[in-house]
This record gives structure tokens, sequence and C-alpha cells, in this order.
């Protein structure tokens, strides 16, 4: 493979330390190498440019069946965006709900490498899997949703850990699963009653088993297989006036759990897209940010780590396997829905929202959103993620990041706002000053996702031996700048490598990689039971047999497969 | 006003998008550079000269621009679409998308339409002198947000589906009309001067909607509440009011709960 040395770019690394010093990074047969490592490398001359690992996204929504009924349900989406094959980059359209081949594409172009299909349906995981292996460069991964399956109920309930734990490992490796997932836990099977659960103790109905029992078993799970990434939770009460409370409950249930990992990480708890979570109030009317008390527990508390969620003010498409919380969005807005209910599984549903800087609403969570990252003690475990397409569209990214990094931008956004008195009453984004830096941006979209995902010996930093994921941006950190530039920078990489390849040569798309699909393998002891457990339920009440079930090789034409012994 | 005649001089095998034939695209040019605008057969681009002879010249703005076009246009698609200003006269039958997104200026054909003409129109005037297709007026499909303003007049019938997601404007259609009539509409005007089938104003919450003919069948959501003396398009009558779409959410204003209205002509 060919061999590349990056010289005498601004590099921002936080595995090496590197914080904006002139350092050369060289790449060889798909890993990143010491300088002298190389002979007679390609050079490439990033002198003036920042340089940074690729980019790691922890949870967005881009692909499978949700994402899919996304995109045939708002031909709207694609309206006037579409664009004709060019060069090596193929055909693509979508705004909110891209192509695959679009994904791919504009995730390269602000640098990512890395994305994680955040919400696998175990019964649709062929699907999912199908759009990953068309989203062309990057390394994907899918969390199977555990929190409403009824396997998962049933053992939970009498506290059956070790059960919990083969039933998991066992689904990983049927669907090609990369972690657990939990979303709205018992309150998306409550729906299947036209009920919810609004709390950690509200009991599933039929199965009489709390939030509480299957969030803290989830994670007992989750840690006795030492699987690389912690639990993924998407709690109870989203999108609610006053849902802190039951975030922090669930936070709490959390604590005195050590983590089981060989992979590095720290936390037993991801809470994703925390924003839809930090609401004080009782009403739309009073609803208030709750980010500080939010920060305050998470601060402290250093076996969790979040994603933001952040608004971005777009028109959007937003969804989830909250089927509830869907209804109660379509009944807000009066735009399309659509549901479907994912048989012993979990359900989804799917409702364009626009968030208008003129609705106070909408205001007050773009202000929460950025709260949370600045409110920060670690940025290592406060990851930027707009939940995509939920709270906006992936490519606001870079907007994000220049939202984080200025304060004159996030003025010029509050002075925009129509209720603007209103939005700073009930926020604290107008009190904060504080700047992030390119340092602490790549600690949260790079370093600290992919040590969240138990990939730190993969991805996230620049030290040799890690994966060849290297971004050059025209930026240059030491000369002024207006905010502007840096959305316009991170949005369009002059130089992008994924393994060594180079897909970005001088902002042009010049490959299309050789993107993996990665799955976790955990091997655990023989267990009839659960066995049993399975064939009977697929005799009984599945419509498809455990032969038309799993995901076999050809959905996955380039696996990287990691492994982990859990037997005992 | 400068003018530009284009006459089609090649058919396209399969179908032309010419979203370029706009005063907008015309502004400024002369002939020789007109007929280098793009236009699309399936994923090819071709000069707008390869199927067009085109003479004139165009005017300095939009406003100032005129364009006639001759012959079959049943093949070429997008004529006047998005243009904000200026005049097109097409004499001949034209395929879909005619004047769709149109924002101003005015588009009389001389002929038939097919399916979408005045799609997400937001202003201007539509003359059909013939018969429009399906979705006249209608929202681009899957949007919420249909025909804001402007004006459609078709002297002839007009098929399903005008009106669709309807928030503003005014289509009038001289002969009779297909099923769904205004369907989700959130306002505009819609008059009928023949007859009309079923499925008119379902789901409909505000607007207006005219029948001079007969309805083939009523909508169940739809109330009769009173006859009214009316003048419609410059023709006075007595017309039955019905409100509805009954069955959906609606809206208050100044404390008047407000109702898409269906107004049918009693015949003397
Ligand atoms: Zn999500």
């Amino acid at each position: 493979m060919a061999e590349f040395l990056i010289k005498n770019g601004f590099v921002f690394d936080p595995i090496l330390g590197i914080k904006g010093d002139v350092a050369d990074i060289a790449i060889k047969d798909g890993k990143i190498v010491e300088t002298s490592a190389v002979t007679k490398p390609k050079i490439i001359d990033a002198a003036g440019k920042t340089v940074m690992a690729g980019g790691v996204d922890i949870h967005a929504h881009v692909a499978g069946p949700k994402v899919n009924i996304g995109r045939n349900f708002r031909p709207e989406d694609k309206l006037f965006n579409c664009t004709p094959g060019h060069g090596i980059e193929r055909m693509q359209g979508g705004f909110s709900v891209p192509t695959t081949i679009r994904t791919g594409y504009n995730y390269a172009r602000m640098g990512y490498t890395t994305v994680m299909e955040a919400a696998m349906p175990p019964l649709y995981a062929r699907h999912t899997h199908e759009e990953m292996r068309d989203t062309p460069i990057l390394d994907q991964g899918a969390y199977p949703v555990f929190g409403n399956n009824w396997f998962v109920l049933e053992y939970l309930k009498n506290h059956e850990i070790e059960n919990t734990a083969a039933y998991i490992a066992w689904l990983l490796r049927a669907t090609k699963g990369y972690a657990v997932k939990v979303v709205n836990p018992g309150g998306t099977e409550a729906w299947a009653w036209g009920l919810n659960c609004d709390n950690v103790h509200d009991p599933v109905p039929y199965f009489d088993i709390t939030p509480a029992q299957i969030i803290k078993g989830l994670i007992e799970a989750n840690e006795y297989l030492g699987l690389p990434h912690s639990m993924h939770m998407h709690a109870n009460n989203l999108g609610n006036p006053g849902n802190y409370t039951t975030t922090l409950d669930s936070f709490k249930l959390s604590e005195g759990i050590k983590p089981n990992s060989k992979f590095g990480r720290d936390q037993v708890m991801h809470h994703t897209h925390v924003q839809f979570h930090s609401y004080g109030g009782d009403s739309w009317a009073n609803v208030e940010s709750k980010a500080k008390e939010i920060m305050g527990y998470v601060n402290s508390h250093d076996n969790i780590t979040i994603d933001m969620g952040q608004v971005t003010l777009d028109e959007t498409t937003t969804m989830t396997a909250d089927g509830p919380f869907e209804h109660h969005l379509t009944e807000l807005n009066h735009l399309k829905w659509a549901n479907a209910d994912v048989e012993l599984e979990t359900g989804s549903g799917v409702v364009p929202y626009i968030y208008s800087p003129n609705i106070k609403v909408c205001a007050i969570q773009w202000c929460i959103g950025l709260e949370l990252a600045l409110l920060a003690k670690d940025p290592m475990r406060v990851f930027m993620t707009t939940d995509h397409p939920n709270a906006g569209p992936f490519i606001r990214y870079p907007r994000i990041m220049k939202w984080l990094m200025s304060q004159e931008a996030r003025e010029q956004q509050i002075d925009a706002f129509k209720y603007k008195d209103k939005v700073i009453d009930a926020t604290n984004l107008a009190g904060i000053d504080r700047e992030l830096d390119l340092y602490e941006i790549a600690q949260m979209t790079r370093a600290g996702p992919a040590k969240s995902l138990g990939l730190a010996h993969m991805y996230g930093g620049l030290a040799p031996g890690l994966e060849a994921d290297v971004a050059v941006f025209d930026f240059n950190p030491n000369e002024s700048y207006v905010p502007d530039d840096i959305e316009n920078a991170f949005s369009n990489a002059r130089h992008l490598f994924k393994a060594g390849v180079q897909i970005i040569s001088d902002h042009e798309i010049v490959s299309n990689g050789n993107k993996r699909t990665l799955w976790v393998n955990a091997r655990v002891n023989e267990n009839p039971q659960v066995m049993r457990d399975v064939k009977e339920k697929f005799l009984r009440y599945y419509t498809v047999t455990l032969n038309n079930y799993e995901v076999s090789g050809h959905y996955l034409p380039n696996p990287y497969v990691i492994e982990v012994d859990a037997t005992q | 006003m400068e003018t530009v005649t284009l006459t089609i001089k090649n058919q396209p095998g399969l179908f032309l998008e010419a979203d370029s034939i706009t005063p907008d695209a015309f502004a400024g040019k002369k002939a020789e550079e007109i007929v280098d605008l793009p236009v699309y057969v399936g994923r090819d681009e071709h000069r707008l000269g390869d199927f067009f002879e085109v003479s004139g010249r165009a005017g300095a703005t939009p406003a100032e621009t005129k364009i006639v076009v001759n012959g079959d246009l049943s093949r070429v698609k997008y004529i006047g679409m998005k243009m904000t200003g200026g005049e097109v006269v097409a004499n001949g039958n034209a395929d879909m998308y005619v004047g769709a997104w149109m924002q101003g200026g005015k588009i009389t054909v001389n002929g038939n339409v097919d399916a979408f003409a005045g799609t997400g129109m937001k202003g201007g005037e539509i003359l059909i002198n013939g018969n429009a297709g399906n979705y006249l007026g209608a929202a681009y499909r899957g949007d919420w947000r249909g025909m804001a303003g402007g004006k459609i007049i078709v002297k002839g019938n007009a098929g399903s589906d005008l009106g669709t997601f309807m928030n503003g404007g005014e289509i009038i259609v001289g002969g009779d009309v297909d099923v769904h009539v205004a369907t989700h509409a959130e306002g505009g005007k819609i008059v009928i001067k023949g007859n009309a089938k079923r499925r008119l104003g379902g789901q409909m919450v505000e607007g207006e909607i005219y029948v001079f003919g007969d309805i083939e069948l009523m909508m169940p959501g739809f109330a009769y509440r009173k006859d009214v003396d009316i003048e419609v398009d410059g023709t006075k009558g007595l017309f039955a009011l019905y409100e509805g779409d009954l069955g959906e959410r609606h809206r208050k204003r100044k404390g008047q709960m407000i109702y898409g209205k269906l107004y049918q002509r009693i015949r003397a």
C-alpha cells in the first residue's frame, strides 16, 4: 500500500497530547507509523492547515428500516438537491434523510471516518446491513435495540443476568450487532397497549417489570460480557418538560457498577442525545434548561459518557424506536406520521419536524445542547452529535463547532431568535463565555467517542499503530478568522485518509474506500435454556423462522469482528 | 418587452426536461446564447438548440422577456418552472410541470397540459386554454406546503387531485374535474364551473370550493349550513354552503371555529 507523509500541519490530537503544534504524520500499510518508518512516501503539504484523526460518530440514524421510511415518506426531502454522478462520485440526493451514498460522502467531507448506526431493530438487521454495505468509505457498526425485547423483559423480571447476557451474545452474533442499545426502556412495549412508561418506576403492562430493572439489568449484563461499548441509553420521558429528573434517576442506576472491559472504556452507561432529556418546567409555556443540573451529575460521575443531540434549527425528519414519543410529536405539529411495531422486539415512529428560530421551545432546545458541551469538565466524556436526523442533519457538525468555539457566533444566533429575552431567561447559555479549542473539539469528536466505544485501539487519534484515518482541513488556527471560517473549513476537508487510502484529495472524492462493518462476537458458556427459549419464541410468535433471521456473510462483505471471551 | 421565439424541430426520444425555458434563464441573452442553455433527456445533458430553433432576443430582465414556444410540446416538461416575471406563451400541448413553483409573470398554454401544472405555485398566472391533467396546483409529492398564491385558469376540464394541500391563491376550472379536490387544504379558493365527482375537501381545514354543477358524492365530513346569495367569478347565484371536513382539527380565529367551505350552486 502507498505511503504518505502529511507534513507541517497544525496537529490536534488528544492521544498524542499535541495541541496545535506543527508535526508530521506518517501512513504505511493502512496504519499510522513513526515518521522514520516510511521510505518513499507521497508528501502531503499540510503547512498552515489543521490535521486531526478521522471523526467518530457515536450515535446517528443512517441505515435501516426507519431511515428508509423517512426517505420513502419524504420525497420532498430530495426536492432540488439531487446531484448527478460526477467522476467517481455516484448520484446522490436528500437533506435530512440522504441516500446511503450521500451519507458516506458527506461524512467524509467533514473528515469523519467511523459512524455508528444507533438503533437496529434485530428483525430488520438484514436491511440495516444492506444499507451500511451501500454506504461508502465509512467503518460502521449498528446497535441492536434491547430495551423492549420480550426475552430481556422476561429474564430481567427475575434478575437473570447470566441468561440476559447469553441472549445478548446470541443476538449480537445473529444480527452482527455492535452494542446494547436501550430506547425508552419498557415504554415502547407499553405503547403496544397504547401506554408509555413515564419514569423509571412506571411498570410495563403484562410484563410487570419497571424501566429501572431493565436499565440496571442491561448494564449488569453488558459488564458480565465485558463488551467493547457500555450499555447505550435513551431514557424514558424524552422530550417532555420536567423530564430531567427522569434522566438523573436513570443516570443513578449506573452507580456502584464498575466497568469490566478490556477495551479501555471507563463508563458503564452512555446516555445519548441528552439535550432532549434536560428540560425543567411542567409545560411548554415554562420549559427551561436543566443542563446545569444534568452536567453537575455527569461532571462528578466518571462512569457515564453522554452525547449532545444538538438542535441545528433546520427542517428535519425525526425517527426513533420510541414509538409513543413520535405519536406525541405528530399530535403537536400535525405533520405526517409513520409508526411500526417490530413483533417481539421494538417499535418505531417517524415524523418531519421544523426547528424554527421563531419558536421559543426550539431556541431553548438549541441553547440546552450547547450548554451541555460548554459545561463539560471533561470533553473526553461529552460528544458532539445531533442524534442525526432527529435534532438536525449531521452535515451541521461544523456549524456546531462554530457555535462551541465562538461566543460571537452564539450571540449572533441568540440575537436572531424571535423570543430572545424569553429564551435567555429560560437558559444559561447567554452567561457562558467559554470557547472550546480544537483540542477539545478533537476530544469530543474523535478520541472521546472512540474510547467510549471501546475502539481507542483503532480510532480517534494519530498515535503509531492506530488506523490511518486522517483529515486535513483548510484552517490555520494561528491566523485571525471569523466564525464562519470554522464552519466552512470543517465542512470541506482538503484531504482525507481512511485506513491509509486517500479518499479526498484537494476537496475531490477520489476513492470509495474499503468500508468495513464492525460487529462483536461475544463467546459465553453454553446456555441450553436461552437457546430453548429462542427456538420456542420463533416457533410460537415470530413471523419468520430462525433460518431467515440471522445476518449471514454476504450482508457484510468486509466484516471486522471484535472477539470477546465471556466464557467462565 | 423583447420576444424570443422557440420552435421545436426535433422531438426527444424520451422526454425533454426543459426547466431552462423561462424568462429568468433567458433574460439578458441573445438567441445564440439561449441555444446553449442546458436541457436533459434522461441522464444526458443536451443544448436547448438541439431541439428548438431559436430566434429573437430576450429583454434585460425576466419582466421584460416574452417567450413564444411553438409546435408539439407534449414531450417537453417544466416550461416556465420557477419563473419570477415576464411571459411565456406555449402554442401546443405541453407535458408535466408547466409553471411549477412559479412566483410571478404569466404563462398561456394554447392547448392541453399534463399533470403537475402549477405545483407549489407562489404567484403569477397560468392560463390554460385546453384541459389540465392531474395534480393541478397541488403540492409536490410528500410536501404539506402546496400552492400558496397566484391564479390558475383552465378553460377546459381538470384531472384528479387539484389543489392538494392548497394554502392560498385561486384555481378556476371552466369544465369538469375528477376526484380529490383541495385535499388537506388550509386556504385558497377553487372554482369548478362544471361538474365534480367525489372526495371534495377531504381533510380540508380551511379554504373555499365552489361548484356550479353536480357533485356525484359529498364527503361525509361536510355538513350543510345555509343557503347564501353570492357572486363567484362574475356569476351571481344562490349557493348551498357546507362546512368541513368535520373529522379534522380546526383552528379558531377571533373565537370563531374556522372550517373549509364548500359552496354548491342551487339551480333555479
Ligand atoms: Zn437516536
